[in-house]
């Protein structure tokens, strides 16, 4: 196949009358679109030559057909020029620095010479030089005697938005046209213009380009009422004002009409351009809308280059509601029938796969793994239906094409939005299922950042072998474990699979043979250790054994898991909580696997196992570490109700009595303030002090009563596990669920704002109390007051705005810094350089190192290595 | 082939495979360069320093399997390896805390090599785009509290989402600018004498001194100094007097403590105005410094300020011009140049992540701070800096802007040559990118 030719560059330039003359197939003469029986009227604003939208007509151009034919410019001659709104100011600067009389621009010759050899340079080293021409404009502003034909040069008063005004008397853009048209190449060159490409003359427009009824195309109402495009009313407008203006103009009109029928045809031009200068009243369409000019066609983010340009539509896409299924793998994804049957991949016909397209053929469009098109050799596409896919399944030959339905391991990309990171698009391989929701591993979500609350995810199907083969060598969920950003993994198990992995592996958890085989049953496991021991002549295992069944022989780990409390001295096996992980060759001998071990963002073991063994391993360590957690957790039970939350009644005395001593000394704390014998912290005044100690006093009582919620909670308790596992939620979750809600909070500070003095009518004024600002003594479980209710809502009222502001806040953030860095790359000699071959970095990161290969961005994990050689650990050197 | 091996010897010897390369090409055997002086080397075309250190390794290599590594076997061996620093610093350090055989150290080094060559950037990654997902994707999880006590609590600094903008915006001065001052070894442990030094640097208004009350019977401004901040202060109440005459040029009495101004003309609107312009009066101090917290930081005083001043700052005496930190970014690229700006960039968008539990690789930081003040000053992320002064015509009117952008590029007579991403993504054909800057060559007929 012939690759498609490249557009080399663009050139960007004003079109001279000329031009748009030779582009303009037609003159528009009549302001009338369509006759009586609905055909356009030629030299018409809906004339035939300037492309067709209405089916079953050719373009008389070109005789395409509506959609192929893309439409052709045509003209309106103008009576009088008129200024172009975008080049009003621009007008006015040259006007002001070139000569009334003989056009040249007012500096002398070494001066203009001495400007335009920079601004040369400046060119040819491809930098912008505004700045330099702002200097030429001021310099040459000054100047009130032209150096050449020594006119005196009067001062040119600009009026928004396009009337220009000399000592007294207003200047029609004919004159200024006539102006212009004096001003010579070399000092158009100095303006930093293009004289071939941009004479100031032609920001006077003689000529209107109307751009084609592609452009513009008129919807037919259900009411049978032809509605117009703005742009077509806004060239109506114009034409009409033309007409008369010329029919004022040849009958000898007095100056003043002519010159109000000048200004409105200026007024349609300016607003068909631009309808949102300031300084004019916008156009309005007969309901009161303003009409969308050509330039707010273009702006923004709906407009024609974010929205249109930038952003593609595709086919070969879908989107449902996705949901998570644990027995898939990783790297899978569950596509419904319903889609598979729609999405297909195109295949060209080989005489090796003859016979397989024949049969996806045979199968036809509507049983599953079938064929929705054909294509023949002489490019006809020949839609497969249930009468015609027996004999076109005998017609095949190589050559053809066939479009397949979607089927089991088929790669497609998978993604969710916002994609903020390239781990939001990943390859997944097609597994068929049945239902209507997209199904996959929960271990997943952390780097699409999705739940199944609702969420909703897209696929798209790549069409082409490369496309293919960069998806399954780059964008695999496998390829994606690790995320560039620093270097660790980024996928990993959550919530269930954290507790699951935990309640298997703490302690000294035994099971028998039954047990353990059923544990392991769908972990791709061949064989089963020796028996840890054995129990009235049964052997048993661990679960500790039966977690490093899943291991990789040779695996050596030692580190601190998340329940360790960082005791000054260190137990490390001996360590009561069996906190001290240690996995010597693949075997876990001590220590609990939670969070930090298999955990998105943390998991040590996975991250040793991926850098180690390489990403294929990875993936299957972490389909089977999923799959034995939730056969274990499935196995245990595990749930959460509100009776969890129980505490016996004479700790919640306790809590009762610890939140009360804590209002007691809050009350003194306001009473010694009051008195004035409160000593201010440094840097602090006494306002802030006592809010600062009782915000201290009450943050204590909190934390207080969370322990003794905690002592009685025990690790019998789903939420607690949950909590220390690191799966979900925390123990100031908990406390709050069973003990104390505590201080709410609104700007960092406890609530302050309200009435006068005070933040409800339900307080005296001035009360500093704990309860008149915002402390929640309840429980969730107990139930809050009625005001306790409303300070909570005001607390949880800022997280929501917080969270609003943010989002658009960092999502602006991002778009500029893909725009400032999206053209960087790493060349052949290992520099980075942008577009124009700037060098930014002459070696990457300073040591061309790239992150997602680094060991959380070390280049070279060294005391790993050398432990392997010598089977030495470095002392000093970080383990693990 | 024999060459090859020579390579290998030399290597040996802990010579650089580039030089052993370059001897070589000039003909050099193990037996030759062991007669060789230094002018030969020289004219081989290796520099006279490199040509010294080849002089000293010449000579044959340690016997094998000695037992004892000395350090400076190893040293010679990590000189000819084409390794960062950060790795051979380190390599340095851990291998002389054990004991190794020579065969280990070997070994140990190509691990380390080829581990190295396996973890560099390939050509054609699009490492522009990793490094803005990759500092762009955690500010959704970043807190928007301006406000955040941190270290010192009595300063408050911005921190979270709002200082990130701050810094990739290149703001000319942050919302709360903070500096750190460390202090000369002779008064960085005497209190009293780094108080004295807060004084010095610390700004003094008037109002510092002492409550300022206006009498409108009379029409005059009465400020009662206090002993106290006198005193702190060093300034004697002539001294305010005869300095409150100069910055206002109005007159002035004292009667005891009392400071009696008068406006030139008895008008109400004068001396309000008197009264704002004696707020804004400097005394005495650096301006900018508006308050000083000493703190005591491992057995010596540092000194946290609100307002950042580092020209000045630097000149002082007593500090130690070294250890002078500042959070404005611009301040310092104006004192110190580009470079440090650049540096201060990394550190300060670090400690803003770091801070909020975030990890970033350095990396990516770097190339966004390099990309910043490559062009020699600082510039913006965004529209005014540098995704404003982008070639591409195209690509500026799809960031912001659209209609300026394009009016402009007709009447510069603009080319777009299609080379960046945005560009292309317009005109719907492939990105010259990672995968798409390369393409298979289909070799033979």
């Amino acid at each position: 196949m012939a690759s498609p030719k490249r557009i080399k560059k663009i050139k960007f330039g004003l079109l001279s009358p000329k031009e748009i003359r030779k582009m303009g197939v037609t003159k528009i003469i009549t302001a009338d679109t369509y006759d009586d029986d609905g055909y356009p009227i030629e030299m018409g604003l809906m004339d035939p030559r300037l492309g067709v939208i209405d089916p079953g007509l050719r373009c008389r151009t070109c005789g395409g057909r509506p959609g192929e034919c893309p439409g052709h410019f045509c003209r309106i001659e103008l009576v009088a020029p008129v200024v172009h709104v975008g080049f009003a100011k621009l007008v006015r600067k040259i006007l002001r620095s070139t000569c009334r009389k003989c056009g040249r621009l007012l500096l002398e010759e070494p001066i203009k010479k001495n400007y335009l050899d920079q601004i040369k340079l400046l060119t040819k080293l491809g930098q912008p030089c505004d700045d330099l021409v702002k200097n030429v404009f001021r310099d040459a502003t000054k100047v009130n005697l032209c150096p050449y034909c020594e006119e005196a040069q009067m001062d040119i008063k600009f009026e928004q938005p396009t009337s220009y005004v000399e000592g007294g008397h207003k200047l029609m853009p004919a004159d200024i046209r006539d102006r212009f048209e004096r001003i010579p190449d070399e000092d158009i060159k100095i303006f930093g213009m293009d004289p071939k490409n941009a004479r100031p003359e032609w920001m006077i427009l003689r000529v209107l380009p109307v751009p084609p009824v592609t452009t513009r195309p008129s919807i037919t109402l259900e009411s049978g009422q032809r509605s117009e495009d703005d742009l077509t009313h806004k060239l109506v407008d114009i034409i009409r004002i033309n007409q008369r203006f010329q029919e004022n103009r040849e009958a000898g009109a007095p100056q003043l009409i002519i010159e109000d029928l000048w200004e409105l045809l200026q007024y349609h031009v300016t607003t068909f351009l631009d309808n949102e200068v300031s300084g004019v009243p916008p156009a309005r369409h007969r309901s009161g809308r303003p009409l969308k000019s050509l330039s707010q066609r273009l702006k923004g983010k709906e407009g024609r280059f974010r929205g249109s340009l930038s952003g593609k539509r595709v086919n070969f896409s879908a989107r449902t509601v996705i949901s998570p299924d644990p027995n898939l793998s990783i790297s899978e994804i569950g596509v419904p029938l319903q889609i598979a049957t729609e999405l297909t991949i195109p295949m060209n016909i080989t005489s090796r796969n003859l016979e397989e397209c024949r049969e996806y053929v045979r199968r036809g469009p509507n049983n599953h793994p079938g064929a929705s098109y054909v294509k023949r050799l002489d490019g006809r596409r020949v839609k497969v239906i249930d009468e015609n896919r027996e004999e076109l399944a005998e017609l095949l030959e190589p050559g053809w094409k066939v479009d397949r339905q979607l089927q089991d391991g088929d790669l497609v990309l998978f993604n969710r939005q916002p994609s903020l990171h390239r781990m939001s698009i990943m390859a997944h391989e097609v597994k068929v299922m049945p239902y209507k929701t997209f199904r996959i591993n929960p271990a997943v979500c952390p780097p699409y950042n999705a739940d199944f609350d609702g969420d909703e995810m897209n696929l798209h199907v790549p069409q082409t072998e490369e496309a293919r083969a960069e998806a399954k060598i780059l964008m695999k969920v496998e390829e994606n474990i690790l995320s560039p950003r620093f270097g660790g993994p980024i996928i990993g198990g959550i919530h269930d699979h954290i507790s699951g992995m935990f309640l298997l592996t703490r302690g000294n958890v035994t099971f028998d043979k039954d047990t353990a085989l059923e544990l392991l049953k769908k972990s791709e496991i061949m064989d089963l250790s020796e028996p840890a021991g054995y129990e009235n002549g049964k052997p048993y295992w661990t679960g500790k054994q039966i977690f490093s069944q899943l291991l990789p022989s040779g695996l050596n780990l030692t580190y601190r898991s998340k329940m360790c409390d960082n005791c000054k001295i260190c137990k490390r096996e001996e360590c009561e909580k069996d906190a001290y992980v240690v996995i010597k060759d693949g075997n876990l001998l001590c220590g609990t696997v939670d969070e930090v071990a298999i955990g998105a963002f943390a998991g040590k073991i996975l991250d040793r196992i991926i850098k180690e063994y390489g990403a294929v391993e990875a993936g299957k360590f972490l389909d089977n570490a999923t799959r034995l957690a939730i056969r274990m957790i499935t196995r245990i039970g595990f749930s959460f109700g509100i009776d969890d939350e129980d505490i016996p009644s004479d700790a919640q005395e306790q809590i009762h009595d610890i939140i009360m001593a804590a209002e007691e000394r809050v009350k003194r704390l306001i009473e010694a303030y009051e008195a004035g014998e409160l000593d201010s912290l440094p840097g602090r005044t006494i306002d802030e002090t006592v809010e600062m100690k009782i915000m201290q006093e009450l943050g204590k009582a909190r934390n207080q009563a969370g322990d003794i919620a905690g002592h009685h909670l025990g690790m019998d308790n789903s939420a607690v596990v949950m909590a220390i596992s690191g799966a979900r939620g925390s123990m100031l979750n908990l406390t709050q669920m069973a003990a104390c809600v505590g201080q709410q909070s609104v700007r960092g500070e406890r609530i302050q704002r309200g009435y006068a003095d005070r933040t409800l009518p339900h307080f005296y004024k001035g009360d500093l109390g704990a309860d008149a600002h915002g402390f929640v003594k309840s429980s969730y479980k107990k139930g809050l007051s009625p005001i306790e209710f409303f300070f909570h809502a005001m607390g949880g009222r800022e997280g929501l705005v917080d969270t609003a502001v943010r989002t658009s806040q960092s999502g602006y953030l991002q778009r500029r810094l893909i725009n400032a860095l999206q053209d960087l790359e790493i060349k052949y000699d290992g520099t980075v350089r942008e577009t124009r071959g700037q060098i930014v970095q002459f070696v990457y990161g300073d040591d061309g190192v790239d992150p997602s290969k680094s060991d959380y961005g070390k280049s070279v994990n060294v005391s790993r290595i050398i432990q392997n050689v010598t089977g030495e650990e470095v002392m000093g050197g970080k383990s693990g | 082939m024999a060459k090859k091996d020579t390579v290998l010897a030399l290597r040996k010897r802990g010579i650089s495979s580039k030089m052993a390369q370059i001897l070589c090409d000039a003909g050099f055997t193990l037996s030759k360069l062991e007669k060789a002086s230094v002018e030969d080397l020289v004219k081989a075309g290796i520099t006279s320093r490199n040509a010294n250190l080849i002089m000293k390794n010449r000579i044959r290599p340690p016997t094998e399997k000695s037992k004892d590594m000395s350090s400076d076997l190893i040293d010679s061996k990590l000189r000819g390896l084409l390794l960062p620093t950060t790795i051979t610093d380190e390599l340095q350090r851990d291998l002389r805390r054990i004991k190794l055989t020579e065969v280990q150290l070997d070994k140990i080094l190509q691990m380390v090599v080829d581990a190295y060559e396996r973890a560099k950037v390939e050509p054609c990654e699009a490492v522009g785009i990793i490094a803005a997902q990759s500092i762009g994707e955690p500010g959704t999880q970043m807190t928007m509290r301006t406000f955040h006590y941190a270290g010192v609590a009595e300063i408050s600094i911005t921190l979270g989402l709002p200082r990130l903008i701050e810094i990739l915006d290149a703001r000319k001065v942050p919302s709360t600018p903070m500096m750190t001052i460390r202090l000369k070894d002779e008064i960085k442990s005497d209190r009293d004498k780094v108080r004295k030094l807060a004084w010095e640097i610390e700004t003094t208004s008037l109002l510092d001194l002492g409550d300022l009350s206006i009498d409108l019977a009379e029409m005059q401004i009465c400020i009662d100094l206090s002993e106290k901040p006198l005193l702190q202060r060093n300034i004697s109440p002539e001294e305010v007097v005869e300095r409150t005459i100069d910055e206002l040029g109005v007159d002035v009495r004292l009667e005891g403590l009392k400071l009696i101004i008068h406006p030139e003309q008895p008008s109400y609107r004068e001396l309000l105005q008197l009264v704002e312009k004696i707020r804004g009066m400097v005394l005495k101090g650096i301006e900018g410094i508006e308050r000083i917290v000493i703190r005591k930081e491992d057995g010596e005083y540092v000194l946290y300020t609100e307002g950042s001043a580092l020209k000045k700052i630097l000149n002082c005496d007593g500090i130690d011009p070294t250890k002078v930190k500042t959070n404005n970014i611009n301040e310092i690229a104006d004192v110190l140049g580009i470079e440090a700006a650049r540096n201060s960039i990394i550190y300060e968008a670090m400690e803003t992540l770091r801070e909020q539990g975030l990890e970033v690789d350095v990396r990516h930081i770097m190339l966004v701070a390099d990309m910043m003040t490559c062009g020699g000053e600082l510039k913006q992320i965004g529209r005014h800096g540098v995704a404003g002064e982008k070639s591409s015509v195209l690509s500026r009117a799809a960031f912001e802007v659209t209609v300026t952008h394009l009016l402009e590029a007709a009447i510069h007579g603009d080319v777009d040559e299609l080379c960046g991403v945005t560009e292309n993504v317009i005109v719907g054909q492939p990105i010259r990118l990672g995968t798409g800057d390369v393409e298979p060559i289909y070799k033979g007929g």
